[in-house]
């Protein structure tokens, strides 16, 4: 298989996970390399069988794939880094894996601060993942800001579920 | 493509009663200004709501001077009645009510007719075309003093650009009635967005400054947001997804090829702005959940870092003479504004109202800071003084964010939300008076205001 099959497989496996995942997921690596919104379209098992350990559907289902922020912050609490210290040890256990942190912000500040904002919830979940043990060699991150939001709607219960950093995971890109 | 056919306009003296519609605005302006200076002590926050009546003009359709240049008569004369009509210091009285015809550009103005029905300002024009290039007159008359003000100009270019040359008369007008500068030849680069809010889809666009001749500048599949243009208008900054990781691009506006700037492995950069003289940029590098100022020279990519702290500092923005940056930042706790010199150094803080305050942007007339204030739930537009005194709120709603200056410090423009809704450009004086939408095709936000066009 070569790399850009690769790419699309995890393509795939990502739009897949997003008609899934009630919460909407997380579709931008569509944006990211250039696919337009067609990429969906693709058949794909590669999102796996949650009840196998070691597949993605299983760590983003079972395991988590995200935390939560309060408004304005970057601290984690327990919830957070409950579910951090579960990414852990999966990641731990599938060292096939590298993963990608997005930082994410609710709609309720400017564009700009809300990059900076999501560069720190990413650098803050990923601190905690290298404190867990996981290489820093297989943690990317990036911010999204206010850009990507998972929920529309204008009200606190939106904006909660937007002020979260997201663990993407795929094989062996982040290089 | 502008030949001014006779020497520049002096400014004549107009009676009081032309000088009274006209300065009420920015006497409102100057005046709420000054009532804020008497101030001292804590600071006084108000959302100005002065209402002064708008000043009654006439400007009928332009004399047709050849066959070719009628299609242009009527038109012409709408672009300008729409220009000056959208800066709520004028108002049309429309060619129904007209008693007198302009049928002759050079046939002496009968003041009479005009003051029958309560014109103050009347402009009259004319228009030739031959092949596909247009020449365009316009004289601007006084009616209440019976005096022409200033002379006539006329103006030549290309059919295409007959919007332009609209508002090019329409700059003349205002400047010569409100002594300030004209802003109506002038673009806006924006983004054009589209899509559901989960998964926008967001182009560069750009567009006449009412909204007129929309381009779009990239094809909507890498995300991109805050483009900015340069001192002159030939070149925009603006962040773009296409990667994966925020990283800056320079494109060029005649040739429309772009490159990456500032760009460096493992960090996102974002935030650009220009210099006032174009050679070099200020934006915003994270890495490792900080992020900092820098400072780029665009010839030859030599880097300053210009703030180091454990902080976010962001949305950075020059002074007109180029001698300090102005930018948010959040190292006391809670993001406010500071001014720093250019090269870095010792920050002052500037901003000291309650809430948060955000992406600043000095006037390009050097006199104000506009800023983004969030504070209880809702957004503020506002202006202060470059020391951070005099603050005040020109707008509020559920999401107001990001100001850009008209090119002539009087007008901003802003992206405004609803809750639920979706974006639109919108703009509003420096008074707070006269606070309109402006058209865009579709979902806009971030615009950034050109340069007056030479």
């Amino acid at each position: 298989m070569n790399l850009t099959t690769k790419v699309l497989m995890v393509v795939a496996a990502l739009a897949l996970a997003a008609c899934n995942n009630p919460r909407g997921g997380s579709g931008q690596w569509d944006d990211a390399n250039g696919f337009g919104p067609g990429a969906g379209g693709i058949q794909s098992g590669a999102l796996g069988d949650p009840n196998d350990p070691s597949s993605i559907a299983h760590f983003q289902q079972r395991v988590g794939d995200r935390v939560f922020f309060d408004t304005d912050a970057s601290t984690l609490n327990d919830t957070a880094r409950q579910t951090l210290a579960g990414q852990a040890r999966w990641l731990s256990s599938n060292p096939q894996y590298t993963i990608l942190v997005e930082g994410h912000a609710d709609e309720r500040g400017t564009r700009e601060y809300n990059v900076a904002l999501g560069a720190r919830r990413a650098n803050a979940a990923m601190q905690y993942l290298v404190s867990q043990g996981i290489s820093a060699n297989r943690i990317r991150t990036v911010s999204y800001g206010k850009e990507r939001p998972v929920e529309a709607c204008p009200e606190p219960r939106c904006w909660n579920q937007n002020r979260r950093a997201v663990t993407v995971v795929s094989t062996g890109l982040a290089g | 493509m502008t030949d001014i056919s006779m020497p520049p306009a002096l400014r004549v003296p107009v009676m009081a009663r032309l000088i009274l519609a006209l300065t009420a605005g920015l006497a409102l302006m100057l005046g709420a200004a000054a009532a804020f200076a008497q101030s001292s002590g804590p600071l006084r926050i108000e959302i100005t709501e002065g209402v002064i009546e708008p000043m009654p003009f006439a400007v009928p359709a332009f004399v047709a001077e050849n066959s070719a240049g009628q299609q242009f008569s009527d038109q012409l004369s709408r672009v300008i009645a729409a220009n000056l009509s959208n800066t709520g210091l004028f108002r049309e009285i429309p060619a129904s009510a007209h008693i007198a015809r302009i049928t002759s550009f050079d046939a002496p103005v009968q003041y009479s007719d005009w003051r029958a029905i309560n014109a103050q300002a009347l402009i009259t024009g004319a228009v030739s075309v031959q092949g596909n290039r247009m020449s365009v007159k316009f004289r601007l008359f006084d009616i209440v003093s019976g005096r022409q003000m200033g002379d006539g100009l006329q103006f030549q270019g290309s059919t295409d650009a007959w919007r332009r040359m609209a508002h090019k008369v329409s700059d003349a007008v205002y400047s010569r009635i409100t002594g300030e500068g004209g802003y109506f030849d002038s673009r806006v680069v924006f983004v054009a967005e589209s899509g559901p809010r989960e998964n926008r889809v967001k182009r560069l666009a750009v567009m006449d400054q009412d909204g007129a001749n929309v381009e779009y500048l990239t094809d909507g599949r890498a995300l991109v947001i805050a483009p900015r243009f340069s001192p002159t208008g030939d070149r925009i900054l603006y962040t773009s997804y296409e990667t994966g990781t925020p990283r800056i691009y320079l494109m060029d506006m005649g040739n429309m090829r772009r490159q990456v700037v500032g760009d460096q492995p493992g960090t996102m950069t974002f935030a650009p702005r220009f210099s006032p003289d174009g050679g070099s940029m200020v934006y915003s590098l994270s890495v490792g959940g900080t992020t900092d100022l820098f400072r780029l020279n665009l010839s030859n990519g030599q880097r300053t870092q210009l703030t180091n702290a454990p902080s976010i500092a962001t949305a950075p923005s020059f002074s007109p003479d180029g001698n300090r940056v102005v930018f948010e930042s959040d190292r006391s706790g809670t993001s406010q504004l500071y001014v720093m010199p250019a090269n870095g150094g010792e920050a002052r803080r500037i901003s000291f109202g309650q809430g948060r305050y955000g992406t600043p942007v000095w006037s390009p007339r050097g006199d104000l800071i506009a800023f983004t204030k969030s504070h209880q739930g809702r957004f503020h537009i506002g202006v202060m003084r470059s020391d951070g005194s005099e603050e005040r709120l020109l707008t509020a709603s559920f999401l107001d964010e990001g100001p850009t200056w008209a090119p002539n410090g009087r007008v901003i423009m802003f992206t405004r939300e609803t809750a639920g809704g979706d974006p639109a450009l919108w703009s509003v004086d420096i008074s707070g008076r006269n606070l309109r939408r402006i058209p865009t095709p579709g979902p806009a936000s971030d615009p950034a205001w050109s340069p007056l066009r030479q």
